[in-house]
């Protein structure tokens, strides 16, 4: 089996991916035929992985039947399902190939490489290594990315415990410094001395190999990888931790050896998946491998527990140890992919306790207490050194290459594997177990980890964003300064506070990579994306200070005469302070004489301090009247509501909710002192057919409406009246506001314009000349005779076409034209949609998007159940703070520049981002390229400087510095990325990219970007590990779920039930998200609600069904829903918290919001889904869904590492195509 | 036996008409040489309180091309109850309702004291009167508001039943909706925008009515439902208007420094005569335009919006340097056409001090039958007392004005109608009597007249067309019918009848007759009509040679004189004056356009075509009183001699009221003389000039402009701009007297101006 799946995998995986992409996804049930026959190919190795559940090669056919993987399964499912259900899938698995019992090992370490993991078996076997690398790639991606570290340290503490303890060590090291060298001696000696040798790690340089393994684990885990090849057995150990874990756990670490042995047999394969699947696999088969293979599985999870550790350390401990390993190189690559677990840990080095590494290392702890400890510990102290880690890392890389034996030393891991295979089965086990549940709570998967073992295929065996994100949170503790270039902030989702020293907060900027590139080379060889997302006006939490303003006088903002930067901490006095040169361009100018002020000793101005501009990386400049349209300071903005008064719209409410609305929402418009009353000025217009405007002057007893029914030529009937000041004409507006909807109630207009609604707003505006916002509520398609008149052009047959992509594209170009202008005037749109049916979202919507506006879409409104939503809404669009008229530009340092820009915004030239509105919620992702060569000791500098008019009706330039390091290796650029950063990018990319391509090209040019990012590191960055392990930047282990879930999202996977409307909405409100939003987006947060705690969040888990209990109720969000999922058998007690009421039959499902019971957990329970909402720039309706209900089809959508019912693949299916794509790439 | 004065008058008072013959040549070729055409001033809805309107209606001739209404004229066969029309021959029976007819018991149309009778028609439904104030908005504030104000009083001046709309328009145009509780309502339009008028119908909401009539659903409830909104009974929405007008702002767009205001009369028109078209074609309307300046956007646009370039003066349209002189002009025409063809009338109320576009929009008025009125603000009260005049009532409390009315004109066959010159548009109908040869609006018979009232005089030309071979029996007469349908102010359809006759006469053989038949006050008048009517098509100068012409061979055929010999000239009696009305007419604002404007010269002209007769002369001749110590009030010669220093003057221009203070008058009046009691008699002579122009200030419609100046005053300015100049500069020793007031000008006086004429008229080789 294995073999003859390699070798089709091989083909299967070429062919898979397109089928991966679409097909495959699509068919996931039925569809796959094709694909999935590919995939199969692959899937069958991964089920067989699965398997591993099964022990399952066998187990398939059985474990198909042995349902019991259930859990399991479902995610192999997708693979499996390829071919058929999961049951099928086994079975057509193992049908591609005979040896589908084979392959069921494979998957069960493999998990995700379970494909590969078959593969590897049967290469393996048979085969040549070739097979098992895939394997093992697949495998070690899986376990790797948490385990291998740990595992590998660990394993060799536990089982071989030397060695473990020594991959510990170095795991640790990594974390602390390089003291990899030691670890190198270690290394060796590692064994000897598990926790003292973990602190020989760091300090070891001989280690380094291991070290470095550590040291390169913890910066990239991969590194692991390189030195995998040599570690085989490391590999294999760590691989049969994860997977071992699984397997080894249950079949016993007695199995382990055995499993090691199998291993040879199959082991080679085996061993690739080794990571977790080859263990597991392996393990699993040798021994009692179903129940431990499963069981490894969810070891392997854990295999950062110990995951390798526990196996490494026996096996591998020993193997790892270079030299055996080498030997068993084969294996031991397959193994290698542990050590990416490893290297992850070490990067978290710090954290390895917490995550990745906790994983590992707790695992270990628990089996092997000392080595554990000893690494745990180290990793402590190594957390605040986050530098330190760089270094490392860097020295790793230094080493890399030469320490690639170090790495070696990780490898050893897999060596390990191979090795430990056998006997870290025996320990691992434990950890195995430990895995599973410490990856989904890393901090309690330590010990509890232990708790049990799913025997399924063992998600918990590939990276978990969970592990990353608590990772990151308990690193993060102390405030993240800005001073240190080059430094990645923490992730999105921790808790974290800024120090501006000089670069901006990553609140306002974020970047993919920190260390970026030197060459166009080397950016094109790592196809890592250069982007930088902005979110100029970002809000900041009350600790933080708001950019400072700084008058530089009549003169205007001191500037670069060259490239005309604003003043900032890059600028270098010179001449005594007479001068000053450039950092972006190098070109020197004077300094003008009120601006000028001495040099201290070390050349720099005495005022530094003194001056925002010299010293913080965000502030902003007044600006003078050279900055304003037509040499003219700007009049104060004004807000127009445009309310559409059609049938439609006055039978659903809405046109009283808003009127409601709005008479209190008078009193919240924008301002920049709460102490002043807003200048912000309003008006009002309704329209069906033809438009109502309301002279509201205080002067009237009462409001005049003036219609105006020549819409095909719109003009502003008025000036003097329409556009008022709120306190003056309060009476007459709120006479207004209640007179509305009386006036319509019995409209029987159905028939609606738009096109010359925003004209009339901005025909308003320019006649007020000043900038200012739309708020346009409508309901309908406008059919009726107007210009921008649309028909209604839905056509769902489109989808799969080469012709889908003009589903997103306006249907006509009347709203490009219009949007244009509406820039020019700074006139922002944000559009409020309230459909029954198709309303051409893509055509509607190009207005807004271009002007720096927002589209809000309730569907089928109905009063009672989305007026808090769309109030909620409505009074964060109108209070938010909002810049006007805005101008952003980037400029960088010589040797790249801004290329591409995404967002909403319009561009008229290449250069300059012009958005009629800036709210503080639009983010802006901008491309650099290379366009020469970048020095290292520079870095590359960018300035994103946005010109604007404040709320307060004050023209103003908001400047944002940033600057990153430049490296001329590629293991630096690894190191230093934001995988959040870079899923947001790719996003905003590919949702681009569907206006103008299929979408299956879309999707699959993602996939190969992505593969190839992952390929080159694997190349150049892992080097010398076995083709067939997977292995991932531990900056980057998550990429692959995140883009797969960036694939599966409604706009490039289409459901069935997913309207036109909703993909080009989504399409659209994707395009201003900032990283924070497409985090929870892409990925939701699921939060277990069984034990709630004030004070802190019960840690999230995993999306996937196979996380949720049906004795539990959970909480998911995305950022554009809110779920409460209650399981059927909830206990009662929690029902009575939560709703009241004893029954889960009883509870009523369309409910919107909780019934506010006196206890303390549903108080809690309210705060914290309140404490949400606060955190989205959209309120989240809450929807309550029973298990088995019928709207639980719509919550699992959400479940995105799940196979999706529109053709998603499972995480784990996903992880297996993507190694199989980067192995091809790298053949 | 009568005078021909006597005569004359007679027939005016009873029928409203002036003939320049009342002999009429009774072969073609005999009234070419008369010079002066057979025509006649006819005023349609002359007053006449002793003609109660009989309540049924007329008799007409059953001959299809005829139509003619039983008359004075017709001969009647009482026994046969069968009368024979007098202008076809064409013998009708009497209707059943005439069966008690005898020569005893004849109906009033029969009577030769009816030759003007009026029936009331019973038939269709009575439409309510219709105003629709159209009211420019870009006005200085004190000017909006007295417009505001005179607009609310007039409100009460309106029939309760009648509908009211309002329009305003500045940059923007406003149709308000009158019907709206509540928020008021109103529809705008662009001010830069030609729409038609279905597109202004549609926008309006006014096309639904027709939308659901195709599906069968009765038309009435709904279109009246519809245009309710913008036109509803004076009772109904009085509050509701009044509050409107008293909210109404100026127009607020800003106006930058160096522009006009944008105001945008072209469109504001085309939507209120797109409106009423709509919604109440062929009924009586109203459409007052009240104006503070020129439209200077859109379509009718006059002149530009920057201040820089000054509107069209006469020396610019002389150069063909009016840029949007003929396209406005075109542009109002043509929805003065439409207008009247929808019985529709617009008066403009323009109240500004430089020129208002009147030029370009007097068809307007002209075509429909409106007014215009020129003031310097609205806040006079030449403008408040004018328009509150335009609501005047008769005896029986009717209003003084007249809707939709069809004036048609049949003659005997020796008669052909040439033309008409008044404010009437052609109704193209060519019957038998119509002439080839076109004077004034010709080629028809009938006329539109979409707004009379009891002043609005026609001016009719017709030709003799009876061959001088076939000589008129002796005897004969010829006969004119007017017969006027008009919808009464009470909303009463009438239709007036106007049958006239006048003997044929032998130009030959009795000239004298004929001579001493010619009314030259009423030629003198038909033949500035016809100069009028020229100028507007011709150049200036043109027209007074042919003037002159006319003048001139008129004088020669009638004048007695030895040929070359000037001093032997005589004109006979009833021709004495008619050259000095001629020597004035040259010198009127009608046919000069020196020291007018444009707009001054429409202004004119659009009075001087529809005046009668009195009011006409003294367009032509000022009229000039004096008050002297030295006995009562009399009328002096319009002449600079009777400017003395001891007089008052009062001169009456139709236009201008001015009283004239001589100089030792103002210095006494400047020494407070007359508020002394022992000087009560000069207070007296003070008061005396002022009490009479109020008499006219009452009865005129427009109000003139009131001057009250003396010797040196600027404003004198007025007086010695008409007055004969036989003094001046270059003749004022050579009089060696020392009365009157010499006139600073080149002018020619009448002196010069009759010496000339004699010498033209007995010269051989003219």
């Amino acid at each position: 089996m294995n073999v003859n799946q390699h070798t089709p995998m091989a083909s299967p995986y070429g062919q898979p991916q397109p089928g991966y992409t679409q097909p495959g996804y699509a068919p996931l049930d039925g569809g796959y035929p094709a694909p999935y026959a590919p995939y199969n190919g692959p899937a069958s190795p991964y089920q067989p992985g699965a398997p591993p559940q099964g022990i399952s090669g066998p187990a398939r056919g059985p474990p198909t039947t042995g349902p019991p993987p259930i859990s399991a399964p479902q995610q192999y499912n997708q693979y499996s399902h390829s071919q058929g259900d999961m049951q099928n899938g086994p079975p057509p698995m193992t049908q591609a190939q005979p040896r589908p019992p084979v392959s069921q090992p494979y998957n069960p370490g493999a998990m995700n490489m379970s494909g590969p993991h078959p593969t590897y078996p049967q290469h393996y076997g048979p085969p040549p290594t070739m097979q098992q690398v895939s394997n093992q790639m697949s495998g070690m991606q899986i376990t790797s990315g948490p385990p291998t570290p740990a595992g590998p340290g660990y394993a060799p503490p536990h089982s071989s415990q030397p060695p473990v303890s020594t991959a510990y060590s170095a795991a640790p090291p990594p974390s602390y410094t390089q003291a990899p060298p030691p670890v190198s001696s270690a290394p060796t000696q590692p064994p000897p001395s598990g926790p003292a040798a973990s602190q020989q790690y760091y300090g070891s340089p001989p280690p380094p190999s291991q070290q470095p393994f550590n040291s390169s684990l913890p910066p990239t885990s991969q590194q692991q990888f390189t030195s995998s090849s040599v570690p085989p057995p490391p590999s294999q150990q760590t691989l049969p931790p994860s997977s071992y874990s699984g397997p080894a756990p249950p079949a016993g670490q007695p199995p382990a050896p055995p499993v090691s042995q199998p291993q040879q047999s199959f082991p080679p394969s085996q061993p690739p998946f080794s990571s977790a699947p080859p263990p597991t696999s392996q393990p699993a088969f040798a021994p009692g491998p179903p129940p431990t293979a499963p069981g490894s599985f969810p070891p392997r999870a854990p295999p950062p527990s110990s995951q390798p550790g526990s196996y490494p350390p026996p096996t591998s401990a020993p193997s790892c140890q270079y030299p055996g390993p080498l030997p068993p190189q084969q294996q031991p690559p397959p193994s290698q992919p542990f050590p990416y677990h490893s290297g992850p840990p070490p990067p978290r080095a710090q954290m390895p306790p917490t995550s990745m590494a906790q994983s590992n290392h707790l695992p270990p702890g628990p089996q092997g207490p000392p080595g554990p400890p000893g690494p745990l510990q180290q990793p402590p102290s190594q957390p605040g050194m986050q530098t330190g880690y760089p270094p490392q890392q860097n020295g790793a890389f230094g080493q890399v290459r030469g320490p690639q034996p170090g790495y070696a030393g990780p490898y050893p891991g897999q060596p390990n594997y191979g090795a430990p295979a056998p006997a870290p089965a025996p320990a691992p086990p434990a950890q195995k177990r430990l895995d599973p549940d410490a990856i989904p709570s890393p901090q309690a998967s330590d010990m509890p980890a232990v708790q049990k073992s799913r025997h399924r295929i063992d998600p918990d065996a590939i990276p978990s964003p969970i592990q990353v994100i608590e990772d990151d949170k308990a690193k993060s503790t102390e405030p993240f300064t800005t001073g240190v270039r080059g430094q990645a902030p923490p992730l999105v989702t921790t808790n974290f506070q800024v120090k501006d020293q000089g670069n901006a907060s990553p609140r306002f900027v974020r970047c993919t990579a920190y260390n970026m590139p030197c060459t166009a080379d080397m950016a094109k060889q790592s196809q890592v994306p250069l982007a930088a997302v902005v979110k100029p006006l970002a809000t900041l939490p009350p600790d933080e200070t708001p950019p400072y303003l700084v008058d530089h006088g009549e003169g205007g903002p001191i500037r670069c005469n060259r490239c005309k930067a604003y003043m900032c901490p890059y600028m270098q006095f010179i001449e005594g302070g007479r001068r000053f040169q450039c950092g972006f361009c190098s070109c020197v100018t004077e300094v003008p004489p009120h601006y000028f002020q001495h040099l201290d000793h070390t050349g720099k101005r005495v005022d530094c301090y003194d001056r925002p501009e010299l010293s913080l990386g965000s502030y902003e400049f007044l600006a003078t009247v050279d900055y304003c349209k037509n040499n003219k300071l700007p009049q104060p903005p004004a807000f127009i509501f445009l309310i559409d008064v059609s049938y439609n719209a006055v039978k659903s409410g809405m046109v009283s909710i808003v009127c409601q609305e709005l008479k209190t929402l008078m009193d919240y418009l924008p301002r920049e002192n709460p102490e002043m009353d807003s200048i912000v000025r309003v008006g009002f217009v309704t329209y069906n057919k033809v438009l109502h405007f309301y002279n509201v002057k205080s002067s009237l007893a009462q409001p005049q409406m003036l219609v105006v029914s020549d819409v095909s030529d719109m003009f502003v009937p008025l000036l003097d009246g329409f556009l008022v000041n709120v306190n003056e004409s309060r009476l007459v507006i709120e006479s207004l506001l209640d007179q509305i909807p009386e006036m319509f109630a019995d409209t029987r207009e159905t028939e609606t314009v738009f096109g010359p609604v925003i004209q009339a707003g901005l025909e308003a505006l320019k006649a007020a000349d000043c900038a200012g916002k739309l708020f346009v509520f409508h309901t309908s398609l406008p059919i009726a005779e107007a210009p921008g008149k649309l028909k209604n052009r839905e056509d769902k047959k489109l989808i799969g076409t080469d012709k889908e992509k003009s589903l997103f594209q306006p249907q006509v170009g009347f709203y490009n034209t219009l949007a244009k202008e509406c820039v020019a005037q700074g006139c922002c749109v944000d559009l409020f949609l309230f459909p029954n049916q198709y309303v051409d979202v893509a055509t509607l919507g190009v207005v807004p998007v271009s002007t720096g506006g927002s589209v809000y879409k309730y569907t089928y409104f109905q009063a009672q159940s989305d007026q808090e939503r769309f109030l909620n809404d409505l009074r964060r669009d109108v209070q938010k703070p909002v810049g006007f008229d805005a101008v952003m530009r980037v400029r960088t340092s010589t040797g790249i520049r801004a290329t591409d820009f995404f967002g909403s915004f319009f561009m008229s030239n290449t250069t300059d981002v012009e958005l009629a509105g800036l709210d503080c919620d639009k983010a802006i992702t901008v491309e650099f390229k290379h366009d020469d060569k970048l020095s290292e000791e520079t870095g590359a500098l960018m300035q994103c400087a946005v010109l604007y008019t404040s709320c307060s009706g004050q023209r103003r330039l908001r400047i944002h510095n940033m600057a990153v390091n430049c490296c001329s290796q590629l293991a630096d650029l690894y190191r230093n990325c934001e995988t959040d950063t870079i899923i947001n990018f790719f996003s905003k990319y590919a949702f681009r990219g569907v206006l103008n391509n299929p979408t299956k090209a879309v999707r699959d040019t993602l996939v190969n970007q992505c593969a190839q990012i992952l390929a080159c590191y694997r190349k150049n960055c892992a080097s010398p590990s076995s083709a067939g392990q997977l292995i991932l930047p531990e900056c980057m282990k998550l990429l692959p779920v995140y883009l797969n879930c960036v694939l599966k999202s409604d706009v490039l996977l289409p459901g069935a039930d997913v309207s036109l409307d909703d993909r080009a909405y989504l399409r659209q409100l994707i395009s201003c998200m900032d990283v924070t939003e497409t985090h929870v987006f892409f990925y939701p947060r699921l939060l277990p609600l069984m034990k709630l705690e004030s004070g802190s969040l019960p840690v999230a888990v995993r999306d996937s069904e196979e996380r949720l209990s049906k004795g539990g109720v959970y909480l998911l969000e995305t950022g554009l829903h809110l779920f409460l999922w209650v399981g059927a058998s909830v206990q009662q007690e929690l029902l009575l918290n939560i709703f009241g009421t004893p029954s889960f039959g009883q509870i009523d499902s369309s409910m919107t919001s909780l019934p506010v019971l006196d206890n303390p957990f549903s108080q809690r329970l309210r705060e914290i889904i309140d404490s949400f909402r606060a955190q989205r720039s959209r309120y989240m309706k809450l929807m309550v869904v029973k298990q088995e209900d019928r709207a639980e089809l719509i919550f699992r959508h959400f479940l995105v590492e799940d196979k999706s019912v529109s053709g998603g693949a499972s995480y784990v299916d996903f992880l297996c195509h993507m190694h199989k794509e980067i192995r091809q790439l790298l053949s | 036996m009568t005078t021909y004065q006597e005569f004359i008058q007679q027939n005016e008072g009873r029928d409203g008409v002036r003939f320049s013959w009342n002999l009429w040549p009774s072969s073609r070729l005999e009234a070419t040489r008369l010079v002066v055409p057979v025509s006649c001033l006819f005023t349609p809805l002359k007053e006449r309180p002793d003609l109660p309107p009989v309540q049924y209606e007329p008799v007409l001739c059953s001959r299809a091309n005829c139509k003619a209404v039983l008359n004075p004229l017709c001969q009647v066969d009482f026994r046969a109850k069968i009368w024979a029309c007098n202008f076809c021959f064409q013998r009708n029976p009497f209707p059943p309702s005439y069966a008690g007819i005898s020569e005893v018991n004849q109906p009033a149309e029969l009577m030769p004291q009816f030759s003007t009778i009026e029936y009331i028609v019973q038939r269709g439904p009575t439409a309510p009167l219709i105003f629709l104030y159209v009211v420019d908005t870009c006005l200085e504030e004190e000017d909006l508001q007295a417009l505001k104000e005179s607009l609310q009083m007039s409100l009460s001046l309106l029939p309760p039943n009648a509908l009211v709309g309002l329009i305003t328009f500045g940059r923007m145009v406003q149709v308000h909706e009158l019907s709206c509780e509540g928020i008021a309502k109103s529809y705008v339009f662009r001010g830069t925008k030609d729409l038609s008028s279905k597109q202004i119908q549609e926008m309006l909401g006014l096309t639904k009515p027709a939308a659901s009539g195709q599906q069968g659903r009765p038309l009435a409830p709904q279109d009246a439902a519809a245009s309710c909104r913008f036109l509803q009974p004076v009772q109904k929405v009085d509050m509701n208007l009044t509050d409107l007008l008293g909210e109404l702002q100026s127009d607020p767009w800003p106006v930058p420094q160096g522009k006009r205001p944008l105001r945008s009369t072209g469109v504001a028109l085309s939507v209120a005569v797109g409106l009423l078209e709509g919604t109440f074609p062929n009924t009586g309307a109203r459409v007052m335009l009240f104006i503070g300046g020129p439209p200077t956007q859109g379509p009718g646009m006059v002149v530009g919006d920057e201040l820089k370039t000054p509107i069209r003066s006469w020396h610019d349209i002389q150069k063909d340097n009016a840029r949007h002189l003929k396209k406005a002009t075109k542009y109002y025409e043509a929805m003065a056409n439409r207008s009247a063809v929808n019985g529709h009338s617009i008066d403009i109320y323009a109240c500004a001090l430089d020129q208002t576009g009147l030029l370009e929009m007097k068809c307007l008025s002209n075509l429909t039958g409106g007014h215009i009125v020129m003031g310097d603000s609205f806040n006079t009260s030449l403008f408040k007392q004018t328009f509150q005049r335009v609501f005047s009532k008769d005896n029986n409390g009717d209003f003084r004005m007249a809707f939709g009315g069809v004036l048609e004109v049949k003659t005997t066959r020796e008669l052909k109608v040439c033309g008409a010159i008044g404010p009437c548009v052609s109704l193209n109908s060519k019957g038998s009597c119509v002439s080839e040869n076109e004077m004034g609006i010709g080629g028809t018979s009938q006329w539109k007249v979409c707004s009379i009232n009891p002043s609005t005089t026609l001016g009719f030309y017709f030709e003799v067309v009876n061959q001088h071979n076939a000589p008129v029996p002796q005897g004969g007469r010829g006969a004119i019918q007017f017969v006027t349908q008009y919808q009464h102010s009470n909303t009463q359809r009438r239709i007036r009848v106007t049958t006239i006759a006048r003997n044929w006469a032998d130009a030959q053989s009795q000239i004298q007759h004929i001579e001493s038949s010619f009314d030259q006050e009423a030629a003198a008048v038909l033949m500035a009509r016809l100069g009028v009517f020229r100028a507007e098509s011709e150049e200036g100068p043109d027209v007074l040679r042919w003037l002159d012409r006319q003048l001139i061979r008129l004088c020669q055929k009638f004048g007695q004189f030895n040929k070359d010999d000037p001093t032997s000239f005589r004109l006979s009696e009833s021709l004495s004056l008619y050259p000095q009305f001629m020597f004035h007419l040259r010198r009127s604002p009608f046919l000069q356009v020196f020291n007018n404007s444009p707009d001054e010269s429409s202004y004119y002209r659009h009075h001087f075509v529809r005046q009668d007769l009195t009011q006409s002369l003294i367009m032509i001749q000022p009229i000039l009183y004096s008050y002297s110590f030295y006995g009562p009030p009399e009328p002096v010669l319009l002449d600079s001699s009777s400017i003395l220093p001891d007089r008052i003057l009062l001169m009456d221009t139709f236009f201008q009221l001015v009283i004239y203070h001589g100089e030792t008058i103002a210095q006494w009046r400047k020494a407070g003389y007359q508020d002394m009691a022992e000087h009560e008699v000069f207070k007296l002579l003070l008061q005396a000039p002022l009490d009479d122009a109020q008499e006219i200030l009452q009865t005129r419609f427009p109000m003139p402009r009131y001057i009250d100046t003396e010797h040196g005053g600027s404003q004198a300015r007025f007086l010695l701009s008409k007055v004969n100049p036989s003094q001046t500069h270059n003749n004022l020793y050579a009089w060696g007297q020392e009365t009157g007031a010499p006139i600073l000008t080149d002018d020619v006086s009448l002196q010069v101006f009759m010496d000339h004429l004699k010498k033209l008229a007995v010269s051989s080789s003219a």
